[in-house]
């Protein structure tokens, strides 16, 4: 910073000490913001590597060993893996029982068992985000405060929502795979429950930001609620709604997918089979399965989002 | 009024004769959505799997989230009648409670007052529930129902007679024992379990104790007794639990700020206007878009592998997931800048590390910042998920504790935690992002 020139009026002098001392205020700030940072992060990798299993330094050399079971002996393993053909180096384990689990399709086609198992986690994630839509649909308008002027029932319905959101969707799902038996029903009603709360707070907040003279013209001809949200308000909301379910859409995908490696079936349960048992061919094609699929799926949610509100749903939400 | 929506109809015939695509479109979406739920019944055969659902276990577990059971049995064919409590029964070695009382020759056992409760000695029993009351004569060979047309709530199955008292419990007798469920709201030893010296102290005794009592264990005081016996309480545990959650806090912080730290500078790279090459901008956006997509799952299981369960897999799934995820929200805040700053800092001769500083860093550090808070306010949620696949955290732990079926008052002790952590994280982040971009923004 360089110093004053001496001709400058004793104004100039006291602005010009502020201004300095506020310089090394925010930059003390800063540091100490900096500071505690570093040192919170520090203190967590420290904690977190005494209370792991295995230590970092002492697995960080071993740390791509798992690069030497994934790479497959033979890649055409990996296609055949993929499509259930038979391999020439099955001995009969389960690392090479390609063909077994062929879902057979009548006249001689089957359905390979990982299209299957993805087509599962996949239905799962569609059931559930329909669910969470049709779910959100119906609470939204009864937590928006334009649309619904009792307090009481607003935060009734908001509490109901952050719960359902908050929730962890592994108890949801364990507590339904007890009463259903493990599988996906209880992986639809876990991530569809989550699904609920976390679309109808979107929604509600997106009511809440509507342009309120068609819902006038239509109180002033004596309309219903009901007539209100749906002539009122509905037309203004449904792009933006079917836009935010296609991005719950690619999350769900996600999350289903974990939810069946704890137990709910679907994909996620035979990666995490392939790769605790350190099956490399079946490993990769998983991965490449489910790699493959999430990429469809976000490229699809992208178009019908920029076709139905523009660059607008590409933007962050809280 | 016919005139007007006439000259409405000439002037904007596109709104009122639109193609038959256009208008019935919401409806050709709606059925499209009503035929995939028909398939999807069929494909996840979902009558059969609800018909087939074991319904009542769901009020059963939902009970015991709150609630707590004593099971115990009553011999009768000794020369007098002996109970027997379960080695860990939540009320210690030797229970005295004071729904159990002795009468002359037996005992009464109230398991929900007076009104339902089940009284016996070695040779009868009369059980009482909603206003009813059965007798029984335990001194033959099988036990014999001596009032006429009982109750619904009361069955005899193969030789036993079975009292089913709804959310109190239930009775079973035959002859040669007493055997009860009894069922109360609350959680019971959350502070000392069974083998603590504080065990059934009223809270009154347990204060003075600590206060000013005597050493209960010589050369302890105490408060640290006290403190152990909390910490390591063998029920409820709350010392590993506490461990866990702060494990599962940890990874999401430490993950979020690894990512952010990471995705931070290669973003620079990745931003077209900052760095004007093409190839190097792809590259970089392709690594943040297979980051991203790998899915935190898969990465969770690989350093699992790798460094074993606990928080250190977590960290390193959500840290690459996050240089994902952040590097792209980045990139893109990055393109989005206003180049007229940055071109004034540059033509005063500042060179590149200066430019970024002064010209684009004050633009974007807002948004970056809350976008990282944010994530970091959906990893915490995400992290206590991953953790059950090995991941460490609390996920594991509340994973293990459902799959037993018996611990679901643990269950929810550890999702009330959890709530509270994602509820008060939620509120810090929130705080933090209003103060640095305004409410409006997010």
């Amino acid at each position: 910073m360089t110093a004053l020139a001496p001709s400058a009026s004793e104004a100039v002098r006291t602005v010009d000490l502020a201004w300095r001392h506020l310089a090394r205020q925010r930059r003390l700030y800063s540091l100490l913001g900096f500071g505690g940072l570093a040192l919170a992060l520090v203190w967590s990798l420290i904690f977190a590597d005494e209370s792991n299993a295995g230590h970092f330094m002492e697995r960080l050399p071993h740390l791509f060993d798992f690069l030497s079971w994934l790479i497959p002996h033979d890649w055409m393993d990996v296609p055949r893996a993929l499509f259930d053909l038979p391999t020439p180096a099955d001995n009969g384990t389960q690392e090479f029982n390609f063909p077994e689990g062929r879902v057979d399709l009548g006249a001689g086609f089957y359905l390979p068992e990982y299209f299957y198992l993805m087509l599962i986690t996949i239905n799962v994630a569609m059931v559930s985000t329909i669910v969470g839509f049709t779910g959100g649909l119906a609470l939204c308008f009864l937590a928006a405060r334009n649309m619904m002027p009792s307090f009481l029932v607003r935060s009734v319905v908001r509490r109901i929502m952050e719960v359902l959101r908050a929730f962890p969707e592994i108890v949801i799902a364990g507590l339904f795979a007890a009463v259903l038996s493990i599988g996906p029903v209880a992986a639809i009603i876990a991530v569809g429950l989550h699904t609920i709360g976390a679309l109808g707070k979107l929604y509600f907040e997106v009511i809440e930001n509507i342009d309120m003279k068609p819902d006038e013209g239509l109180k002033a001809v004596g309309a219903n609620w009901i007539e209100r949200v749906r002539f009122g308000a509905l037309p203004q909301v449904m792009p933006n709604f079917v836009s935010y379910a296609m991005l719950r859409l690619e999350i769900n995908v996600r999350a289903s997918t974990i939810i069946g490696a704890v137990g709910g079936g679907g994909i996620g349960e035979e990666l995490k089979l392939s790769i605790s048992r350190g099956f490399g061919a079946k490993t990769i094609a998983l991965i490449i399965l489910l790699l493959t699929t999430i990429i469809i799926v976000d490229q699809i949610s992208a178009y019908v989002r920029r076709k139905l509100v523009g660059d607008a749903a590409f933007l962050i939400h809280g | 009024m016919t005139d007007m929506t006439l000259t409405l109809e000439q002037r904007y015939p596109a709104v009122f004769k639109q193609s038959a695509l256009k208008r019935f479109a919401p409806l050709f979406g709606l059925i499209a959505v009503v035929l995939y739920l028909l398939y999807a019944i069929w494909f996840f055969a979902l009558p059969t799997v609800i018909s087939q659902g074991k319904w009542d276990r769901l009020g059963d577990y939902m009970q015991q989230w709150i609630a707590y059971d004593v099971n115990a049995e009553y011999r009768l064919d000794g020369p007098t009648i002996v109970g027997k409590y379960p080695r860990f029964s939540v009320l210690g070695k030797d229970p005295h409670p004071d729904w159990l009382i002795p009468r002359e020759g037996g005992y009464s056992i109230e398991l929900g007052g007076a009104g339902q409760s089940v009284t016996f000695t070695q040779t009868a029993a009369t059980l009482t529930n909603a206003g009813a009351s059965v007798d029984l004569d335990l001194t033959g060979p099988e036990v014999r129902v001596l009032t006429q047309d009982p109750p619904s709530w009361f069955v005899v199955k193969s030789g036993e007679a079975v009292a089913d008292m709804g959310f109190v419990g239930d009775v079973r007798v035959s002859t040669d024992r007493v055997k009860f469920r009894k069922r109360a709201f609350g959680w019971p030893n959350f502070l000392f379990d069974i083998n603590s010296p504080f065990f059934g102290k009223s809270p009154g005794e347990v204060t003075s104790l600590i206060v000013s009592g005597p050493d209960l264990v010589a050369d302890t005081p105490n408060y640290a007794l006290a403190w152990d016996n909390i910490w390591f309480n063998a029920q409820w545990q709350h010392g590993d639990v506490w461990t866990k959650l702060l494990q599962t806090i940890v990874m999401a912080f430490a993950g979020t700020l690894i990512g952010a730290m990471v995705s931070f500078p290669l973003a620079f790279f990745a931003a077209r206007n900052i760095t004007p090459n093409k190839p190097v901008n792809q590259v970089i956006k392709r690594l943040f878009d297979f980051f991203r997509s790998v899915d935190m799952l898969i990465w969770a299981l690989f350093f699992t592998r790798a460094f074993g369960p606990g928080p250190l897999a977590g960290i390193g799934a959500i840290a690459l997931t996050e240089t994902g995820t952040l590097g792209k929200l980045y990139s893109e805040g990055l393109e989005n800048i206003d180049d007229k700053q940055r071109e004034g800092i540059a033509s005063t001769g500042a060179g590149v590390i200066t430019t970024q500083r002064y010209g684009v860093l004050p633009q974007v550090l807002p948004v970056m910042i809350s976008q990282t808070l944010y994530q970091w306010e959906s990893n915490t949620r995400s992290a206590s998920i991953i953790g059950a696949v090995g991941a460490g955290g609390i996920g594991l732990k509340l994973w293990e504790s459902m799959r037993t079926n018996s611990n679901w008052s643990n269950v929810f002790y550890m999702v009330l935690l959890i709530l509270a952590v994602v509820f008060i994280f939620d509120n810090i982040s929130n705080a933090l992002r209003t103060r640095l971009i305004g409410k409006a923004q997010h």
